[in-house]
């Protein structure tokens, strides 16, 4: 397996980024730990003339938490999220989730920007960010936006990112209540058969706001609002959460493959989100 | 001499022979990155070939254009069928009598078929020569199912229909359908067809094994070097059988055996992966010989798993009768063998199914029959044997899914109705109903041991209480209690019914005894994990009496080795092993007539002791095999040729038959299909055993294979010829993570016609293990009607067994 | 095929300069350039961890790395932890226990191991087949493996506290 040739940049800042970027179009493509784009340029399913790589361009690796906001540089990596005790006290779900994704070898690689920009559906991170309700910060030649995750994704692959924009951190607003990343997968280094982020506040034995999204269980990962409504204002007993459930596989939208066929993984995302519900709510 | 005062248990310590865990002395260098596999060849000049692979099934090729291949930096040439022609090389012979395109012949088979070969100055020009490879094709009609090609008008294999339209008889015999390529039959089929007719109860299943891959964590591999000089020519490779390469490499390029040398450096694992010839290896050889310089083929990932050496692939209905007691009265078979597009089974030339004739299992039973269908569809060629003797794992799985879906018919534990039907000790040498002689077995002691072990009553008594749970809504995950009792039949084998393109499968052993006592030993075999150099060596050590840390083990060149038929269906104990202690009796024959020279009494007053030989009732006057050693050479003996050699030919005078019972226990989640592993019991009886510690390192391997088997590990087709698993995404190998701590232990019935009684363990796991973890799965759904349903038992089809029982309700 | 490029990585302490293509994969540039031959290949998709290396204190698989991204780093294969005079731990502790068979993962094995313990010296079971889930072995089934490293382990501990 052995990629085509390329052009490589290592660019020292955004600047020089941004104007191979502009000289190339979507005929450059910027690279973090290429633990996504690299095996699709080895099978050849990935044309790349320009690689842009991103590991000297500072400012992207740091974690900040503040009382009310996270923020996550697009280079640190999952590795970096389950070692970062400041982060797993503010937002344990980030440890929870990282820690299902890929390998070690892999964790050490991957970046939160990569796994959230290149639109892959079966990556863990969008679907959890969609979750937190955090933004994507991305930056061109026109400057900086915040893109809301939950707006970001279009399809496979596809996102509101711009070819010629680079998404340089992820905000998160501080996540409240309880939580849970549950996900099946047929063993470690697989992507989800089906897989839940949840998010709970509870206050006096009922549910006060309740944030739901899926992955691998759609072109997109899918934030769906009516999941978590259905948890608000209950006591989250078995009645809500069939609720939660059922507005759940009214936006979900499984294909078939190896992992198996539509109706078992709407069957297991039911189950999966049941499981992440009910230990979200047993930490809340 | 400190051998003088250490004691008797001192020297038999020192030799570290047969019977200790002795530490293997390959692991220096592969714990210090010192192996030498095949792509860590390098030699001055090479070139790197590589495949343009067909994207279809099956089609028909136009055209292909290589002008502008050729013009890619660093490509120096491109091969193709019409290249090979004039050679005679554009088609091979493969193992099983068949015929394979070495590249596509105007037309291709399966996806991944090698259509053209690039060679280039290193791997990136060949990877852009071959993008540049322009093939035009012409789609036709797939077929991947071998119920459909018997039945379609579609021809796969044009090169064997005759002209005016008929089939010409294959290699085993007449053909009913131009998909069709053999039927084979074993036992009786009019008696077997009465009993079952007549007989009180009668259980049936159609089973389907599903198609998987060995996947050795090393891809297959050669480096091709024609001297031109000397005219001689040197392939490295990873190959499991050296000297048989060697043999067809010459059969089929004209050279002289002589001017090949076959060379297999440490293999990275086979498992039945590296037994073929590939087109790889032709191609490289034929590129070697045409640009003068060496060349380099490694296949990657995807090729091995799309191309090379599939297993399995069998579609079998099985009719088993009993007695309302339970006691087996008749056992029918029919397989349906699912080939691929050429016949490239490694089996026996006289076995086409393998020992697929093993399927009565280790049970008395009278009257058997067994017919098999091979058949030709669109899919890769190979059939090997993964991690097991010939069709063996097959067999058992089939036999030990009928033993459990009789239980079912009769309403009877499935463990006990092993117990009444096992073939019973005194039975042994027992002839089967479809031919074979069982050599030993001790089956009641061996299973009442491991019932015992688990508790085997206990556990019923917890899965009942679990039933009761589920159904009461207290619990959502079931219990499965897998049982397998399997006998194996290995160490092929037997010249007079054993061989491959007329090989016989016997296999050697040369030693050379130097004289300050140390050795060498050279065989006919080639380890690929499983420490070979160690063990061979304790196998001699205690023949001979010289410590097995002075005996050098070497394998796998065939200019120095002596010919054997190599290493797979654990045939490296029982052949190859006989063959060393054949050998090192030889040796000590001579070494007692040099004692009994320099003890200055007659032969037959000397006797074997450890490491010495003593004078009958005076054991202070000896000599060691040492001093003897150095007399050999040292010392004019009259009568006696200098020197301490000796070679031995072993032909097995009959397979040997490991056996064991193996139980699973297995915790499944209904509502996700997800399975726990919560105990695994091995019990191992392999004969005599020579390296307790190695053995229980193939039993954890085999395990784990096998477990990769049953659970979710599969080549898996779409209907247009696609593989849907080329990668390890989607090819399930398991990681520690997935994999339990195992239970192991053992009995020891040594073979009776074995030198040393060993019987070989490789692969036993394998095939007791894939039954287990699948009875496990199927037991857990035992109390809610489950009769049988097919591997791999992975997340979605667990989950399918239990939505058509309701369980989601 | 692009224009090759100047490259400068350290290898096991010893710094290496050449000229590449950037597309040429780490692994090959270790085992066809520098002849170390140490890390394997296996599976080419970042799933096996044959061709683990340490990159600057990461355990890495060297296949999903161009060589080009490696440029000024310094790289630690299997024949920098320790050799026939300075074996380390875990190298002794896996031909005590049985960790390897047909060797072809175990240079990757014991490469992630070291890093794993450093992370954390004293892992449970669990904890060890965790951190070595992104290594592949087809032969042992890992039950060796795992009481290798838990054996290298402890040596390493008992010979830490003895020096403190």
């Amino acid at each position: 397996m052995i990629p085509a040739a390329f052009e490589y940049y290592r660019p020292k800042d955004m600047a020089g980024v941004l104007s191979i970027l502009e000289e190339h179009g979507d005929d450059a493509r910027v690279m973090a730990g290429g633990h996504s784009l690299i095996p699709m340029m080895k099978l050849r399913m990935a044309d790349v003339p320009h690689l842009i790589d991103l590991q000297d361009v500072g400012g992207m690796s740091d974690i900040a938490v503040t009382a009310d906001s996270i923020r996550i540089g697009a280079m640190v990596t999952q590795h970096d999220i389950i070692d970062h005790d400041g982060l797993a006290s503010a937002a344990p779900i980030l440890r929870e989730a990282a820690l299902q994704i890929a390998d070690p070898q892999v964790r050490y690689m991957g970046t939160v920007g990569g796994n959230v920009a290149n639109g892959d559906p079966g990556n863990d991170m969008p679907g959890l960010m969609q979750c937190l309700d955090a933004a994507f910060t991305v930056v061109g030649a026109e400057g900086e936006r915040d893109i809301p995750a939950r707006d970001f994704y279009e399809a496979a692959y596809m996102t509101a990112r711009e070819d010629e924009e680079v998404l340089t951190a992820v905000m998160i607003p501080a996540p409240q209540g309880g939580y849970a990343y549950e996900k099946q997968k047929r063993k470690i280094g697989d992507y989800a058969t089906a897989a839940a982020a949840v998010q709970i506040v509870k206050d006096g034995g009922s549910c006060v706001s309740a944030s739901i999204a899926m992955t691998n269980l759609s072109d997109t990962p899918i934030y769906s609002e009516d999941a978590g409504a259905a948890l608000v204002g209950t006591s989250v007993d078995d009645a809500a959460i069939k609720a939660a459930i059922a507005a759940m596989l009214g936006d979900i939208d499984p294909t078939e493959d190896n992992r198996g066929p539509v109706a078992f993984k709407k069957h297991v995302a039911g189950v999966i989100l049941r499981r992440a519900i009910e230990r979200a709510w047993s930490r809340a | 001499m400190k051998d003088e005062v250490d004691s008797r248990e001192d020297r038999v310590a020192n030799l570290k022979g047969m019977g200790c865990s002795r530490k293997r002395v390959e692991d220096a260098r592969f714990t210090q990155g010192k192996g030498n596999y095949v792509d860590d060849v390098k030699l001055d000049g090479m070139l790197f070939g590589d495949f343009v692979r067909s994207p279809y099934a099956h089609a028909r090729i136009k055209s292909i254009d290589t002008e502008a291949a050729l013009k890619v930096k660093g490509v120096l040439a491109v091969l193709t069928a019409k290249d090979l022609e004039p050679l005679g090389l554009h088609w091979m012979p493969t193992l099983a009598g068949d015929k394979q395109m070495v590249l596509a012949d105007g037309k291709v088979l399966f996806q991944g078929q090698e259509v053209a070969f690039v060679v280039a100055e290193d791997r990136y020009a060949a990877a852009d020569g071959i993008e540049a490879v322009e093939v035009e094709y012409e789609e036709l009609e797939v077929i991947v199912d071998p119920f459909k090609a018997m039945e379609s008008d579609v021809v796969l294999r044009e090169d064997l229909v005759a002209e005016d339209g008929s089939l010409p008889d294959g290699a085993h015999g007449p053909r009913k359908h131009h998909n069709h390529i053999f039927t084979w039959e074993a036992g009786d089929k009019e008696p077997t067809e009465e009993v079952i007719a007549n007989a009180e109860v009668v259980a049936e299943e159609s089973m389907y094994y599903h198609r998987t891959h060995p996947c050795p964590l090393e891809t297959c591999g050669c480096v091709a070097s024609m001297d031109k000089v000397n005219g001689k020519l040197t392939l490295w490779g990873t190959f499991q059988a050296p000297h048989a390469i060697r043999t067809v490499v010459s059969l089929i390029s004209g050279i002289e055996e002589h001017n090949i040398r076959v060379i297999s450096p440490d293999i990275g694992g086979g498992f039945g992966n590296k037994v073929g010839a590939y087109p790889g290896y032709v191609c490289s050889v034929v590129a070697s010989i045409v640009t003068g310089k060496p060349v380099k083929w490694i296949e990657d990932r995807m090729d091995n798993l799309m191309t090379t050496a599939f297993a399995r692939d069998y579609w079998m209905k099985g009719r088993i009768s009993a007695t309302k007691e339970g006691k087996i009265t008749g056992l029918h078979c029919h397989v349906t063998a699912d080939h691929g597009g050429f016949d490239a089974c490694a089996d026996p030339t006289k076995f086409p199914a393998g020992f697929m004739n093993i399927c009565t299992g280790s049970y008395d039973i009278p009257t058997a029959f067994l017919e098999v269908d091979g058949v030709y569809t669109n899919k890769a060629p190979g059939g090997v044997s993964y991690r097991c003797s010939f069709r063996v794992t097959e067999a058992v799985y089939f036999i030990e899914r009928m033993i459990e879906v009789l239980a079912i018919e009769l309403n009877m534990d499935a463990a006990e109705l092993r117990r009444i039907n096992f073939i019973k000790k005194e039975q042994f040498p027992y002839t089967a109903a479809l031919g074979w002689e069982y050599d030993s077995g001790d089956y009641h002691t061996a299973w009442d041991k491991a019932l015992k072990t688990v508790d085997y009553e206990g556990l019923r008594a917890e899965q009942a209480q679990r039933v009761e749970d589920f159904k009461a809504g207290k619990t959502r995950s079931l219990m499965g209690i897998g049982l397998s009792f399997f006998t194996e039949i290995v160490g092929a084998g037997p010249v007079k019914n054993c061989d491959i393109l007329g090989l016989g499968m016997f296999d050697s052993c040369e030693i050379r005894i130097h004289p300050t006592g140390s050795a060498i030993a050279r065989l006919g075999t080639i380890s690929q994990g499983q420490g070979h150099a160690t063990t061979f060596a304790q196998i001699l050590a205690s023949e001979i009496g010289l410590p097995a840390d002075s005996i050098t083990i070497e394998e796998g060149d065939t200019d120095t080795a002596p010919y054997g038929l190599g290493t797979y269906g654990s045939r490296s104990t029982p052949v190859a092993g006989a063959a060393t202690a054949m050998a090192g009796r030889k040796i000590r024959a001579k070494a007692q007539m040099i004692a009994a020279y320099l003890l200055e009494v007659h032969d037959d007053d000397v006797e074997f002791d450890v490491d010495r030989f003593v004078v009958k009732g005076a054991p202070e006057r000896f000599k060691t095999m040492k001093e003897i050693a150095f007399a050999a050479y040292n010392q004019a003996i009259p009568g006696i040729e200098p020197g301490l050699e000796a070679v031995s030919y072993y032909d097995p005078p009959n397979m040997t038959y490991p056996f064991g019972a193996y139980i699973c226990v297995m915790d499944i989640d209904v509502d996700t299909g997800v399975t726990d592993i919560r105990r695994f019991y091995a019990l191992d009886d392999c004969g005599t055993r020579i390296n307790p510690m190695i053995i229980e390192g193939q039993v954890h391997g085999g395990l784990t294979e096998a477990l990769a088997v049953a659970l979710g590990q599969e080549i898996a087709y779409d209907d247009m010829g696609n593989v849907k698993t080329g990668t390890l995404m989607d090819f399930f190998l398991p990681t520690a993570w997935e994999v339990p701590n195992y239970e192991t232990d053992y009995t020891v019935t040594p073979s009776p016609h074995h030198p040393i009684g060993a019987k070989g363990v490789g692969e036993s796991p394998h095939v007791g293990g894939v039954p287990c973890f699948s009875n496990a799965v199927q037991d857990a759904f035992r109390a809610f009607g489950n009769r049988h349903t097919n591997m791999p038992h992975d997340h979605w089809r667990i989950w399918k067994t239990a939505n058509e029982l309701g369980l989601h309700d | 095929m692009s224009k090759k490029q100047h490259y400068t990585i350290t290898v096991n302490g010893k710094e290496e300069e050449f000229l590449a293509e950037p597309r040429e994969l780490l692994i090959y540039t270790l085992r066809e350039r520098l002849n170390i031959t140490g890390p394997h290949i296996g599976c080419e998709t970042s799933h096996c961890g044959a061709c683990t290396v340490t990159i600057d204190g990461k355990s890495v698989k060297a296949c999903t790395m161009f060589v080009a991204q490696a440029d000024g780093k310094g790289i630690t294969t299997i024949e920098g932890i320790g050799g026939p005079d300075d074996l380390h731990p875990l190298q002794n502790a896996f031909k005590e226990h049985h960790g390897l068979q047909c060797g072809y993962c175990t240079p990757g094995m014991i490469t992630r191991a070291t890093k794993l313990l450093e992370e954390n010296p004293n892992p449970t079971e669990e904890e060890i087949r965790f951190g070595m889930a992104g290594n592949i072995c087809r032969c042992t089934g890992y039950q060796n493996i795992v009481k290798s490293i838990q054996a290298a382990a402890a040596e390493m501990s008992a010979a830490k506290e003895a020096a403190e």
